[in-house]
């Protein structure tokens, strides 16, 4: 029998196997950011132990950065230690480090793939959930906890029990002003924020293959939000297209050679799949989370629905209890409801792409009066491209906020929060109570929709702009 | 980590049951950023009151701690057991621990021995009676003795070795070592670093 895409990799990657045990798998690049990663280096050190590949481990800040003032020192006494300590470990372990103020400084997963350090059939870890954006490259790419980071360091192995597998085909393309965010909050909203436990999303079809790298990464980003370990797209042209010439790309002789055996991972035809979904693109539309996870979510020309439409009381109360939350009256056109901040940023949508689109909206518009818009580019590189290109200036022009790289009001670690009762339209992934700041009220959409809405003050799409 | 074979201690009774691991170790000390000194956590809110059992003075040292029913449920926090740890617990006693607590102190090398209610009712009242009593843990034997009581115990088979062996996570696999250097020198050229 054939093997999937998941698989491949996988069995790539057996260091030992036996009876009764798991796997031991190895890990080709592991990433590393300051809040997940301080007890793994210091129970390395009382432990006595080294890194064994700090060549094959990335460091980065980017979970507590602030988005301005760069230059002084972080005021929140947290943040400052976590970042601190990252600095004091990478320089004594000899792990390359990329700190704030330096221009390849950014968010993880942006910065892995721009550099080309993220490859077709790789294993990825980091401490972070969203380290599934990497899949889009083909490569198997997870989050892991704190103890698992202390095993990478120390073995560049992890011993794991193998991972289901999950197809999910996108049948022909995306409608035309439907956007890779649009398709996976669609996909979460119908298999649920349960519906991937266990299992390897491989996302495929039509709609998949005519993605940029950049949409296939906002895709694979969220699978998690799906209960997914990881998301996985075969690599292709565009895939090859992308990566050829980063600087971390093999070249020469290399290249053709990674090439040829690249073009290899794709699911064999005789392959089986735990479980498959299809998708038929053309019911897709610009989509809005009303709830409190990342599955509440309707066409934006829908309804806030109602606790009458549960299918069980669990779901009654569920929805209920994010009604509340949210402060939404059932019955509400999503389009009505207005917003007091837009966020465009994060793993998920913090790209160049994902600032043009928003840029493109935003070109001769305003922000709308008594919206607040911050943009908070993916990573240094994202932003100096974003300013050769003339965005700042669009953003600066239309009243939005320009700032720095990082996370920032992806999860407010920084000082980039919600206020209690505040509602904002966020290109991030999560809408879970308080992610945006104690009492915020997150409703995730599109760089898109985002802008469209900051024009209008409430939910809207491009073409609502005309 | 170290080999577990024969601890020899002093008990202190924690006569309550469902402790949860908010209560062995509330959220606020997970921020921080050090693997050690979360002694000063365990069981915080009860530290304030000068009749809990770890502020009596007869209890001062003590390495086994024998708890109710249902010890260390709710979050996987791991601060759970390095705040025991580090305060200087060697063996947990209960008759019922949670799942992933137990797991996670496997792993971290903190013995959970189960035992009957029975048996937690005769220690409870052999070291309120005599604080000073000996408690011995065999994991070998896998029994707990202490005074005329000797009961046996259970443990996680993989555990009990992994202990005996005084192995942890990165120990058991760093036995493996020549299979990960073998498997490096096979990695194709192209495969990227992240340095140079
Ligand atoms: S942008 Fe958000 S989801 Fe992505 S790594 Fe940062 S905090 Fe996590």
């Amino acid at each position: 029998m054939g093997k999937t895409l998941a698989e491949k990799v996988w069995e790539a990657h057996v260091v030992s196997r036996a009876d009764g045990e798991p796997d031991l798998l190895y890990i080709d690049l592991h990433l590393v950011h300051e809040v997940t990663s301080p007890q793994a280096f210091d129970a390395l050190r009382s432990a006595g132990r080294v890194v064994r590949r700090p060549d094959l481990t990335l460091a980065t800040e980017d979970h507590n950065v602030p988005t301005i003032d760069i230059d002084k020192p972080i005021a929140d006494p947290i943040s400052r230690a976590q970042v601190e300590a990252l600095r004091k470990n990478c320089a004594e372990f000899g792990v390359p480090l990329f700190p704030l103020g330096s221009e390849d400084q950014g968010i993880v997963h942006v910065v892995g793939p721009q550099l080309g350090l993220t490859q077709p059939g790789m294993t990825v870890v980091c401490g972070d959930s969203h380290t599934s954006t990497h899949g889009a490259f083909g490569a198997l790419a997870f989050g892991i906890g704190t103890s698992e980071v202390e095993h990478v360091l120390a073995t560049q192995t992890l011993p794991l029990k193998p991972f289901k597998t999950m197809a999910i085909t996108i049948n022909g393309p995306l409608p035309e002003g439907v956007t890779a965010k649009d398709l996976i909050l669609a996909v979460i909203a119908q298999i649920g924020t349960g519906g991937g436990q266990g299992y390897v999303l491989e996302y495929r079809g039509e709609g998949v293959e005519g993605l940029s790298m950049e949409g296939r990464m906002t895709l694979c980003n969220m699978s998690i939000e799906a209960g997914a370990r990881a998301g996985m797209v075969a690599p292709d042209d565009t895939t090859f297209d992308y990566l050829q010439g980063r600087p971390h790309a093999p070249q020469g002789a290399d290249w053709d050679a990674a090439v040829a055996y690249w073009k290899t991972l794709r699911t064999d035809a005789d392959a089986r799949f735990d479980a498959e979904v299809v998708i038929e693109a053309s019911e897709l539309s610009p989509f809005v989370t009303w709830g409190t996870n990342p599955g509440q979510g309707v066409p934006l020309a829908g309804v806030v629905p109602s606790p009458d439409d549960a299918a069980d009381e669990v779901e009654r109360v569920a929805i209920e209890r994010a009604l509340e939350y949210m402060a939404l009256t059932p019955g509400t056109p999503i389009r009505e409801i207005p917003v007091d901040t837009v966020f465009v940023g994060s793993c998920t949508n913090g790209r160049i792409e994902d600032l043009r689109a928003a840029a493109s909206i935003l070109e001769g518009r305003k922000v709308a009066d008594g919206v607040r818009m911050l943009v908070v580019p993916g990573s240094v590189k994202v932003r100096l491209q974003a300013i050769s290109e003339g965005l700042d200036r669009v953003f600066i022009d239309a009243g939005a906020e320009w700032r720095e790289a990082g996370c920032s009001m992806c999860l407010a670690m920084n000082p980039d929060k919600l206020t209690p009762g505040e509602r904002s339209a966020s290109t991030s992934n999560r809408n879970f109570e308080g992610r945006q700041g104690p009492g915020g009220r997150t409703h995730l959409v599109s760089p898109q929709v985002a802008a469209a809405t900051a024009v209008t003050g409430h939910f809207a799409s491009p073409a609502d702009l005309a | 980590m170290e080999a577990f074979t024969v601890h020899t201690g002093t008990a202190a009774p924690l006569r309550r049951s469902n402790v949860d691991t908010d209560q062995i170790i509330p959220a606020e000390y997970l921020k921080r950023i050090t693997r050690h000194g979360f002694e000063d956590g365990l069981f915080s809110a009860w530290r304030s009151d000068p009749d809990f059992v770890l502020n009596q003075p007869e209890y001062a040292g003590v390495s086994v701690l024998v708890a109710g029913p249902d010890f260390g449920t709710g979050s996987s926090r791991e601060h759970a057991v390095w705040a025991l740890q580090d305060y200087g617990f060697t063996v947990v006693i209960s008759s019922r621990f949670a799942d992933i607590f137990r797991g996670n102190s496997g792993k971290a090398g903190l013995l959970t021995a189960l035992v009957d209610q029975e048996t937690v009712e005769r220690l409870w009242a052999l070291i309120e009676a005599d604080p000073t009593t000996a408690v011995t843990v065999d994991l070998e034997a896998q029994t707990v003795s202490a005074g005329d009581l000797v009961a046996s115990f259970d443990v996680d088979p993989y555990v009990r070795w992994r202990l005996l062996q005084g192995l942890d996570d990165i120990g058991i696999t760093l036995q493996k070592e020549d299979a990960i250097a073998t498997f490096e020198s096979s990695r194709p050229a192209y495969s990227p670093t992240t340095i140079g």
